[in-house]
C-alpha cells in the first residue's frame, strides 16, 4: 500500500467548507505535509485480519422506546440563533 | 492541612459542612475572594457569576440546616471546563465560534453535580475546542501554571487543572481525548482521572473525537477523586455509548481494596524523550510500591511507536464531522463577510475558528476524503484495535500499568510553536483513550526547579475502584497534595 503525496489544500479546505487565506493555506501545506510524512509509518504495521475499532466501549447497538419526551422550547431553541424572525431563523435567500 | 479553606480538600471541608463548622455560603466566599485575588496571574476562568454561586451556595446552606444534605459535594464550589452546557451560562469552547453561545440545557453531569449539591462556579479555560495541550490555543488567551506564571498549566484542561492548583475552585471538571486531564494534572500538581470510556455521560460535553471523549475530575486527593467521581458516572440515555455498569462506592473502596497488587511498567514508555528528573521521581514511585510487597514486572506494549499517529488520523476525521455543525446558521458566529448563502458556512467557519482547530479539520477532512479514507482512517482504526490488544494482554498479567503522564514538566508559555511537537507532550496518554481504558495522574515530586511531576497509573476497563486504591496507597504515604504554590 502506498501513502497519496501532498495534499491538495485547496480541494480539502473547499470539502471543509473552510475560507483560508493564501498565507494560511501555505502554512498549513507545509505543517499538515509534516504531519502525514510522520502517519505514513501506520503503512508499516500488517493488519491483515484485523477487525477496525470505532469505540473502545463493548455496546453495539441502542434501543430506545419511541416515547415522547420534554425538549427545548422555541425561545431556548432559537436563543442562539444569529438572526432570527417569527420562530424562525434567519439565512439568507437560497433561490433567486 | 492548610489552614486557608481554598486549599482544602472536599472530604475536609464535607466533614467541616457537616458538623456546621463551616457554611457553604463561607467557604464560597473564600473561595470567591481568592478567585478574585489570583485570576489576573492565573486567567484560568473564562468567566464567573459570584451572586450566581453564592446563591447556590445559601441554597446548600439551607439543605443543611433543613436535615437535607445532599451528601459530600453539597455546598462544595466546582468548576466546569468551558465545554460542558451548564443551562442559562455561557458555553464557549474557549472558542470565537461560541463566544456568545448561551447553554438551552445541562449537561448531564451537570445535573448529576446539581443533584449532588455541588456550587457550580464558573467557566474554566480550555485549549479551542479541547484541541492542545497547553491551553495556548484558546482564544480568550492562554492560563498560567500556578507554580510558574511564565509557563503553560497543559492543556487541553488547562484552566482545569490551574484553577485548583492556585485555589480558585475545590474540585473541577475536564474532558480527556488524549491526555487532557491527566496531563494537566501532572503539570500543575494536582489529580486528574480520565474514566473508561462510557462511564460517564458525554451528553452535553461539545464533542471533539466522540469516540475517545470522556468527563472526568481534577481533585487534590485521590480520595477527593473517588468522590466527584461517583457523583458523575452511571449510564445515560442521552448517550448511546453510555454504559450499563453498577457504580461501586469508588471512596468506600480505597481502603476495602488493599495490595499488594502486580504492576506493570511498559518498557516502551521509558524510552527517549523522558525528561530524566520525571524518570526519577516515576522509578522512586515504583520503588515504593515494591517496598509495599508489590510485584513489578516490565511488559511490553508493542504498537505504543503507533499511537500517536493512530490518534491523530482517528480524532482528526471525528473533530472535522463533528465541527461540521458550526456553520454559521443555526447557533454560532454568522460571518458578515458572506456574498450566498453558501458562502455564509466558509466565512463563518474561517473567522469563527482559530490555527489548530483549522488545522485538525483540514487533516481529518484530508483523511477521510475519497480515495484516502481506507489508507488513513480505516487502517487507524485496525491500528487502534492491535493498540487497545497490546493493554488487553498485558492486564492478563498484572492489575494496573504504571508510567510517567507527562515526558517533560511544564514548559514556557510561547515555547512550543511547531504543532507536532506539541503532539509528543502525549504520548504516554493518548493509548489509554483509543484503549478506552481508565487512568489517573498523581503527584510524584517536584522538579530541582520547583515544577510538578505526575506518574500515571492505568487500570483495567471498569476497574476504577482498584485503579484509585492503587493510587490512594501511593498518595497517602506520599502527601505531594498538601505543598501548595505561593502566589
Amino acid at each position: 500500500m502506498s501513502f497519496p503525496p501532498a495534499l491538495d489544500i485547496d480541494h480539502i479546505a473547499k470539502l471543509a467548507r473552510l475560507a483560508l487565506t493564501a498565507e494560511e493555506k501555505a502554512t498549513f501545506a507545509q505543517q499538515l505535509g509534516d504531519v502525514l510524512h510522520h502517519i505514513e509509518q501506520l503503512a508499516k504495521v500488517d493488519v491483515t485480519g484485523v477487525e477496525p475499532t470505532a469505540h473502545a466501549s463493548p455496546i453495539f447497538n441502542v434501543w430506545q422506546a419511541d416515547v415522547a419526551q420534554p425538549g427545548l422550547t422555541v425561545a431556548d431553541a432559537l436563543r442562539n440563533a444569529p438572526a432570527q424572525r417569527d420562530n424562525m431563523i434567519l439565512v439568507p435567500k437560497v433561490v433567486e | 492541612m492548610s489552614s486557608e479553606l481554598y486549599f482544602r480538600t472536599i472530604a475536609d471541608l464535607a466533614a467541616a459542612l457537616d458538623a456546621k463548622q463551616l457554611s457553604s455560603v463561607e467557604l464560597t466566599q473564600a473561595v470567591i475572594a481568592r478567585t478574585q485575588a489570583v485570576e489576573p496571574h492565573i486567567q484560568a476562568f473564562n468567566s464567573f457569576d459570584e451572586s450566581d454561586g453564592l446563591a447556590q451556595a445559601a441554597a446548600s446552606d439551607a439543605r443543611r440546616v433543613a436535615g437535607q444534605s445532599c451528601g459530600p459535594l453539597d455546598g462544595i464550589p466546582i468548576g466546569l471546563k468551558d465545554v460542558i452546557a451548564v443551562t442559562g451560562q455561557p458555553l464557549t469552547a474557549s472558542s470565537k465560534m461560541l463566544k456568545d453561545f448561551v447553554s438551552p440545557y445541562d449537561a448531564t453531569v451537570t445535573t448529576k453535580l446539581k443533584k449532588a449539591g455541588a456550587v457550580l462556579w464558573g467557566r474554566l479555560n480550555c485549549d479551542e475546542f479541547a484541541m492542545g495541550s497547553s491551553t495556548e490555543n484558546s482564544a480568550f488567551g492562554p492560563t498560567s501554571n500556578p507554580w510558574d506564571p511564565t509557563r503553560v498549566p497543559g492543556g487541553s484542561s488547562g484552566g482545569s487543572s490551574a484553577a485548583l492548583a492556585a485555589g480558585e475552585a475545590i474540585a473541577t471538571l475536564g474532558s480527556d481525548t488524549g491526555g487532557s486531564i491527566r496531563q494537566p494534572a501532572a503539570l500543575c500538581g494536582v489529580v486528574g482521572l480520565k474514566p473508561t470510556y462510557g462511564l460517564v455521560s458525554r451528553y452535553g460535553l461539545i464533542a471533539f473525537a466522540s469516540s475517545l471523549d470522556q468527563i472526568g475530575p481534577f481533585a487534590r486527593t485521590v480520595e477527593d477523586a473517588a468522590i466527584v467521581l461517583g457523583a458523575i458516572a452511571g449510564h445515560d440515555e442521552r448517550d448511546s455509548t453510555s454504559f450499563q455498569a453498577e457504580i461501586p462506592d469508588y471512596r468506600a473502596a480505597l481502603t476495602s481494596q488493599r495490595g499488594p497488587w502486580k504492576l506493570g511498567i511498559p518498557k516502551e514508555y521509558f524510552a527517549t524523550g523522558l525528561d530524566p528528573e520525571i524518570a526519577a521521581a516515576v522509578e522512586k514511585a515504583i520503588a515504593f510500591y515494591q517496598s509495599q510487597g508489590c510485584e513489578i514486572r516490565e511488559v511490553s506494549l508493542p504498537h505504543t511507536q503507533y499511537c500517536l499517529d493512530t490518534y491523530y488520523v482517528i480524532a482528526t476525521a471525528e473533530a472535522s464531522s463533528n465541527l461540521g455543525r458550526y456553520d454559521g446558521i443555526r447557533y454560532g458566529h454568522r460571518s458578515t463577510a458572506a456574498k450566498d448563502a453558501v458562502d455564509i458556512y466558509a466565512h463563518s467557519r474561517a473567522e469563527g475558528f482559530g490555527p489548530e482547530v483549522k488545522r485538525r479539520i483540514i487533516l481529518g477532512t484530508y483523511v477521510l476524503s475519497s480515495g484516502y479514507y481506507d489508507a488513513y482512517y480505516l487502517r487507524a482504526q485496525k491500528v487502534r484495535t492491535l493498540i487497545r490488544q497490546d493493554f488487553l494482554n498485558a492486564f492478563c498479567d498484572v492489575d494496573a500499568l504504571l508510567t510517567p503522564t507527562s515526558p517533560i514538566p511544564a514548559f514556557k508559555i510561547g515555547e512550543k510553536a511547531d504543532p507536532l511537537a506539541l503532539y509528543l507532550c502525549d504520548i504516554y496518554t493518548i493509548g489509554v483513550n483509543l484503549a478506552g481504558l481508565p487512568a489517573i495522574s498523581v503527584p510524584c515530586g517536584f522538579t530541582k526547579s520547583g515544577l510538578p511531576i505526575g506518574a500515571q497509573l492505568i487500570g483495567q476497563p471498569w476497574k476504577e475502584s482498584s485503579l484509585l486504591a492503587i493510587a490512594h496507597a501511593y498518595e497517602r504515604a506520599h502527601p505531594w497534595s498538601t505543598q501548595h504554590p505561593i502566589l
